[in-house]
Parts: C-alpha cells; sequence; structure tokens
C-alpha cells in the first residue's frame, strides 16, 4: 500500500516543483517533504498505540477498533467526495465559479456556497480539500467560511438525526442561531485578513491543490 | 446510509456524464481526485488514530462526569474543551448528546458541546492551515470557539 503511494508520489514531484519554484510561498516546502516525512504523525501515533497495548490492553483495543470503525466511514464517504471534486476541477472554468462565487458574487454566491455545505456529507476535514479546489477557482474567502460553516453545522442530514436524538426544538433552535453566525463568521474572517494574507491563502491553495 | 446513496449515485452518474462527453477530461478528473485524496492522507490516517485513542479514553461515563449536573461554568468550558479537541462524527455524538442530557446535564453544556464539535477542531488545525494557512484557520477556529459559546448560552436560556 505504502509502495504504490510513493511511486505515485515520485511521478508527482516533477510537475508539482514547477509550481513551487516561483515564489517562497507557505506551502511550498511541504511538496519536497520524503514519504517519511509526510507519515511522521501517523508513524508517532502508531507507535504511541503499541505503548498504549502494551501499557492499557483495554483501552488500546479500544482505540483500535474505534479507529478502524472511522477508517471504514472515512473509505466509504470520501471516494466519491473527491471524484465530485475532481470532477469540479476539470469541468468548471475558473470564469464560472468566480462568476458564482468569487467577488462581486453577492447574495447568489452566498447561496450557493451554503447550498453546496449544506449537502455535503462526511465530516468536516473532507471539506478542506473541497474548500482548497473552491478557492484555487477563485471563490472569494467569505464564501469559503461560508461553505466550511454550512457543512459543519447545516449539514441537512445531519439536522435531521439531530432532530430526532435531541428534539426538534433543539434542533431548529441551534439552526436558527448558527445561520446568523455562519454568516457573521464569515464576514469577520475575511475582514481580519490583510490584503497579503488573503494573497497568502490563495497560494497556499494553489499550491496544495494543483 | 440513504445520504451515502445519493452521494455515490450522484458522483457515479456525473461521472458517467463526464465520461460520455470527453473521456481524457474525465481520466484527468479522477487522477486529480487521487492525487488531491493521497495528498492529504497522511493528515486524515493521523487525526483517525487521534480520534480513535481519544474517543477510547473520553467514554460517555467519563464526559458526563465532568459536564454533568450542575457543572455551571466549569461544566461549560469543560464542555467546550472537550466538544474542541474531540471529532466524533455526528451519528455517535447525538445520541450521547441525548444521554448526557438524561443523565442530568445541562442545556447549555450539551449545546456548547455540540456546537464546539462541529465549528471548532483542533485536532484538524493541520489539515485547515494546509489548506487556508495559518492565519486563516486560526481566526477561524477562535472565532468558532466564541460563537459556539455565544449561541449554547442563548439556548440555555431559551431551552431551560
Amino acid at each position: 500500500m505504502k509502495q504504490d503511494n510513493s511511486n505515485s508520489l515520485e511521478q508527482n514531484k516533477p510537475s508539482r516543483q514547477i509550481d513551487s519554484a516561483k515564489p517562497p510561498m507557505p506551502g511550498a516546502g511541504k511538496k519536497k517533504q520524503s514519504l517519511l516525512r509526510r507519515y511522521a504523525m501517523f508513524l508517532i501515533l502508531a507507535v504511541v498505540y503499541v505503548i498504549v497495548m502494551i501499557a492499557a490492553p483495554d483501552i488500546g483495543v479500544k482505540a483500535i477498533g474505534l479507529t478502524w470503525d472511522n477508517i471504514l466511514e472515512m473509505l466509504l464517504i470520501l471516494p466519491p467526495v473527491f471524484v465530485l471534486l475532481g470532477l469540479l476541477d476539470v469541468w468548471v472554468p475558473r470564469e464560472v465559479m468566480i462568476r458564482l462565487t468569487g467577488p462581486g458574487s453577492g447574495l447568489k454566491g452566498i447561496i450557493i456556497a451554503l447550498m453546496l455545505g449544506s449537502l455535503a456529507a462526511g465530516p468536516l476535514y473532507a471539506a478542506f480539500p473541497v474548500a482548497g479546489i473552491m478557492l484555487k477557482k477563485g471563490t472569494k474567502i467569505s464564501n469559503i467560511m461560508i461553505f466550511v460553516g454550512a457543512w459543519s453545522t447545516t449539514k441537512i442530514p445531519l439536522l435531521l438525526f439531530e432532530a430526532s436524538s435531541l428534539g426538534s426544538s433543539f434542533m431548529l433552535l441551534r439552526f436558527a442561531l448558527n445561520i446568523p453566525v455562519i454568516f457573521l463568521m464569515a464576514w469577520l474572517v475575511e475582514k481580519s485578513l490583510s490584503a497579503e494574507d488573503i494573497k497568502a491563502v490563495y497560494k497556499q491553495a494553489e499550491a496544495e491543490v494543483s | 446510509m440513504v445520504f451515502n446513496i445519493v452521494l455515490y449515485g450522484l458522483a457515479g452518474s456525473l461521472l458517467a456524464v463526464s465520461l460520455a462527453k470527453d473521456k481524457k477530461k474525465s481520466k484527468m478528473a479522477l487522477k486529480k481526485a487521487w492525487k488531491a485524496f493521497e495528498n492529504i492522507l497522511p493528515q486524515f490516517l493521523a487525526i483517525l488514530l487521534l480520534i480513535g485513542l481519544m474517543l477510547a479514553v473520553l467514554t460517555p461515563q467519563a464526559i458526563s462526569s465532568v459536564i454533568g449536573h450542575e457543572s455551571g461554568w466549569a461544566g461549560m468550558l469543560l464542555a467546550a474543551g472537550i466538544g474542541s479537541v474531540t471529532l466524533i462524527p455526528g451519528f455517535v455524538a447525538f445520541p450521547l448528546a441525548a444521554a448526557l442530557l438524561s443523565n442530568g446535564a445541562g442545556i447549555a453544556q450539551i449545546a456548547v458541546f455540540i456546537s464546539t464539535l462541529m465549528m471548532v477542531g483542533v485536532v484538524t488545525l493541520p489539515v485547515e492551515m494546509k489548506y487556508f494557512g495559518k492565519r486563516a484557520a486560526l481566526t477561524r477556529n477562535a472565532l468558532a470557539l466564541v460563537m459556539a459559546t455565544v449561541v449554547a448560552l442563548i439556548m440555555g436560556v431559551i431551552l431551560r
């Protein structure tokens, strides 16, 4: 499994280095990381698991079971998400994405970002690569934040489940309070970033997703 | 489950349309999909290992003992902390929250737990920074923590 990864990584490298050769961007250094370096955190945690297994086997067994369940969930959800991401990247031209969600897209952009996020599936960490593609295509930062906000708190399938376990008044109230919060946060994040910060965000996304 | 089927159906049918229209472009899309996945896989795996370990330690009993009955402000803080740091999928978190509520946890504590769980991701910060940069990612999470607390306090007052 890891052998395969290393091969495809090597193939990817030359094309990536052209990108990263230009400006000294924050994400650029990561491209040259070796496989070992990329999986360092994973390996450290694997060692921690071994230690836990020896020190407290009951917790270790439980942790492995939980991790396994999560990996299965990840493998179930991520393939279609990433296929959609690839199709989005190939088929939706930058100009269209900018027109729909970029600067000056106004209410239309907000609604599109909100819908895309609400209809999403999967854990929040799956939203970031999608957001990366959107950034690369020229989506406005505030709309990216709306998309991430919607993905995290107003996912429709999750809302239904929330209503059934915590009651519809809990769900509806949380939903009603969170919609303005998502907008407020998006606005605040965009306001808090300087022009250079924003440029850096786009560069980083470009380096990460290309 | 139904939603997964819809998601697969959507991805599958769009891919079929794409294949019918342009084989080369479709191949490129799949290649990009794989590259994007492979690029982020190490972080995803690390996150999953971390979550597994956390959930093994933070059992429902352990959580309910700290944010349970009359835990007040300390409980709010702890609930926000646990919610921010852990990453529990919704279909586990909601029944857990329901169980905690029926065991005497406060509405505000549960609301802040659920809200931070959804909006704040300490474990996923490295991934977030990878795409948004340090500044934007940290700002988003800090704001989310504040907002989640405010929302939870309002909910605590209204639903009391």
